[in-house]
């Protein structure tokens, strides 16, 4: 390595030693306290340093777990699938039909605005819709098409996984929209030529070169998932489990190294399901 | 393309509004409930209009502190944000050029982007514990937060820079300008608007974060832990109010950084156009 590239390094590092700094100290060692903690021991209100695999054990040895991580997958997976569809459609139309690049913009700007409002808010007012004396069940009573409110609406997976939706869909529109701007139109046109028709179009040219965003999209819609406690909480009414309320429970009642095991598993099986989407894209030429 | 829109444009276009009324309909609903009448409930139909859950906004609260932590979100907000501009600014500058062990930062930032909120918190909990710290807004909630907006900043610098047309560089350098002077007088004009977007992200993403904040604000609530709070033990249309009222502040705060984003713009283009005629 030359003088004038050492240099380079040096800067490059200098400029970045914020960020080494912030993410070494809060997110590394962090990751190290819990790993390091998950081998700890605990009594009724504290823990304490040692060496054991019992809060593995124990984890590995409870049915509650299978069925925990089975749930969190069917929300994740639900969500996704839908997320995926609205956000394919949302963007599709964005990118190819809308004309203009200001109408373009205005219009993407609409679908960002409420991802800038609180989570919480926003989970709040589903409560007038989805109640039992709310918009959805006097309506379809007014209709006729029940005879008495539906109490699955509220407090239900079904609410659950219609809020991981409302909140999320947002991050697969934003990279499909992105890919999808990039798309050179000559391509379609070509296709078009060459005798396909719309839906070969969309299968053998607009989805194969927007796979990136999907995938991006994806990793952030499967880890938000996955990770979520909140939503899963309040809009099941508290009767739903996941993994991440699992750990947030644990955390209630101070088992922090039985929360750490917890927070371990969840963490390996997040990496793994990355790492097999991350196989489908170079994330560093998409940025 | 023919100027008549096919079937599917229509299909489509529906399909959007659809999309946009799912988005916004709640929100909207609960605006107009958080006017109810002082015996209104949760759900319509409307018992009366009035301003009267406002009012008891701005009462002394039973439960909680509104108030205070609206404060110091706000505070919190405007520390995070700061942060996270002049931070992601450098990163991104460095992030210009491939460098021996580019590679590790960089996975470092996705990890930290895509970890679920709740490990944050949990680590961060327990490292301060370890070390015996007390758990603070101001310290250990303000780094948790970094690990999730810097990140994002990141990202939006890794756009602006890839987009970055070098030759206004260049057209300085062979002025004669030095590379602070570029980056003081060419660089940071033009990615000013883009700074905006990074400093808009960072400020709401802190103003509304939960998950990493809720084991590490310490004593003093964030607000929308203390959001949280109140839906646990609030069941009067107060909550709407509060919502509402949460919901117009980040309006104004996307409006207020829109409008800067634009005169930066504005001005960014004035730049171009000087560099360009001294250097032709």
């Amino acid at each position: 390595m030359n003088l004038e590239s050492l240099r380079h390094t040096a800067l490059s590092w200098l400029q970045l030693s914020p960020i080494v700094l912030i993410l070494g100290f809060f997110l590394v060692l962090p990751i190290i306290a819990i790993v390091t903690v998950s081998f700890w021991g605990s009594t009724e209100y504290s823990y304490f340093p040692a060496f054991i695999v019992e809060n593995y054990q124990y984890l590995f040895s409870s049915h509650v777990t299978y069925s925990v991580y089975l749930k969190t997958f069917m929300f994740t997976f639900m969500t996704w699938s839908l997320t995926l569809a609205i956000g394919f459609t949302v963007a599709y139309f964005l990118a190819f039909h809308v004309r203009g690049l200001y109408t373009q913009i205005g219009l993407f700007l609409l679908c960002t605005v409420p991802f800038w409002t609180s989570n919480i808010i926003r989970m709040i007012s589903w409560i007038p819709f989805l109640g039992r004396n709310g918009i959805a069940n006097s309506s379809l009573l007014e209709l006729g098409l029940i005879d008495q409110p539906l109490e699955w609406l509220l407090f239900s997976d079904f609410a659950v996984v219609l809020a991981f939706v409302h909140l999320f869909t947002l991050f697969m529109i934003v990279p499909i929209f992105n890919t999808m701007m990039r798309i050179d139109h000559s391509l379609m046109e070509a296709a078009r030529d060459a005798g396909a028709s719309g839906f070969q179009i969309l299968t053998n040219v607009v989805i194969p070169l927007s796979k990136p965003g999907i995938m991006i999209g994806s990793i952030f819609v499967v880890t938000l998932v996955m990770g979520d406690f909140i939503t899963v909480r309040f809009m099941s009414g508290g009767q739903s489990a996941s993994v991440g309320r699992l750990i947030s429970n644990e955390i209630g009642l101070l088992q922090y190294p039985a929360a750490s095991a917890s927070a371990v598993v969840l963490l390996a099986t997040v990496l793994i399901m990355i790492s097999i989407m991350l196989r489908f894209v170079d994330i560093r030429k998409e940025l | 393309m023919s100027d008549r829109r096919p079937l599917s444009f229509y299909l489509l276009a529906l399909f959007f509004a659809v999309f946009v009324l799912f988005l916004y309909g709640p929100t909207i609903t609960i605006a107009i409930l958080s006017f109810q009448g002082p015996s209104g409930g949760l759900t319509f139909p409307m018992n009366g209009v009035s301003l009267h859950w406002f009012y008891d906004l701005f009462e002394q609260q039973a439960v909680g502190d509104i108030w205070g932590s609206f404060r110091r979100s706000l505070a919190l907000g405007l520390i995070v944000m700061t942060i996270t501009i002049v931070v992601s600014l450098m990163g991104g500058m460095a992030f210009r050029r491939r460098f021996l062990g580019s590679g590790v930062v960089f996975y470092l930032i996705i990890t930290s982007l895509i970890i679920p909120s709740i490990l944050i918190s949990l680590g961060v909990g327990i490292l301060f514990n370890i070390l015996d710290w007390d758990v603070h807004w101001s310290t250990s909630a303000l780094g948790s937060q970094l690990t999730w907006t810097i990140p994002f900043g990141l990202l939006i610098m890794f756009a602006v820079f890839n987009r970055f047309d070098e030759r206004y560089e260049e057209a300085a350098r062979d002025l004669g300008a030095s590379s602070w002077q570029v980056v003081r007088h060419v660089i940071l004009p033009l990615i000013a608007p883009s700074l905006i977007g990074v400093g808009l992200f960072g400020f709401t993403l802190s103003y509304d974060e939960f998950a990493r904040t809720l084991l590490t604000a310490g004593s003093y609530n964030t607000l929308p832990l203390e959001i949280y709070g109140m839906t646990t033990s609030v069941t009067t249309p107060v909550l709407y109010a509060l919502g509402t009222l949460t919901t117009l502040f980040s309006f104004f705060i996307i409006a207020l950084f829109m409008g800067i984003f634009l005169w930066l713009k504005r001005r960014s283009r004035g730049v171009i156009d000087i560099v360009v005629q001294e250097a032709e």
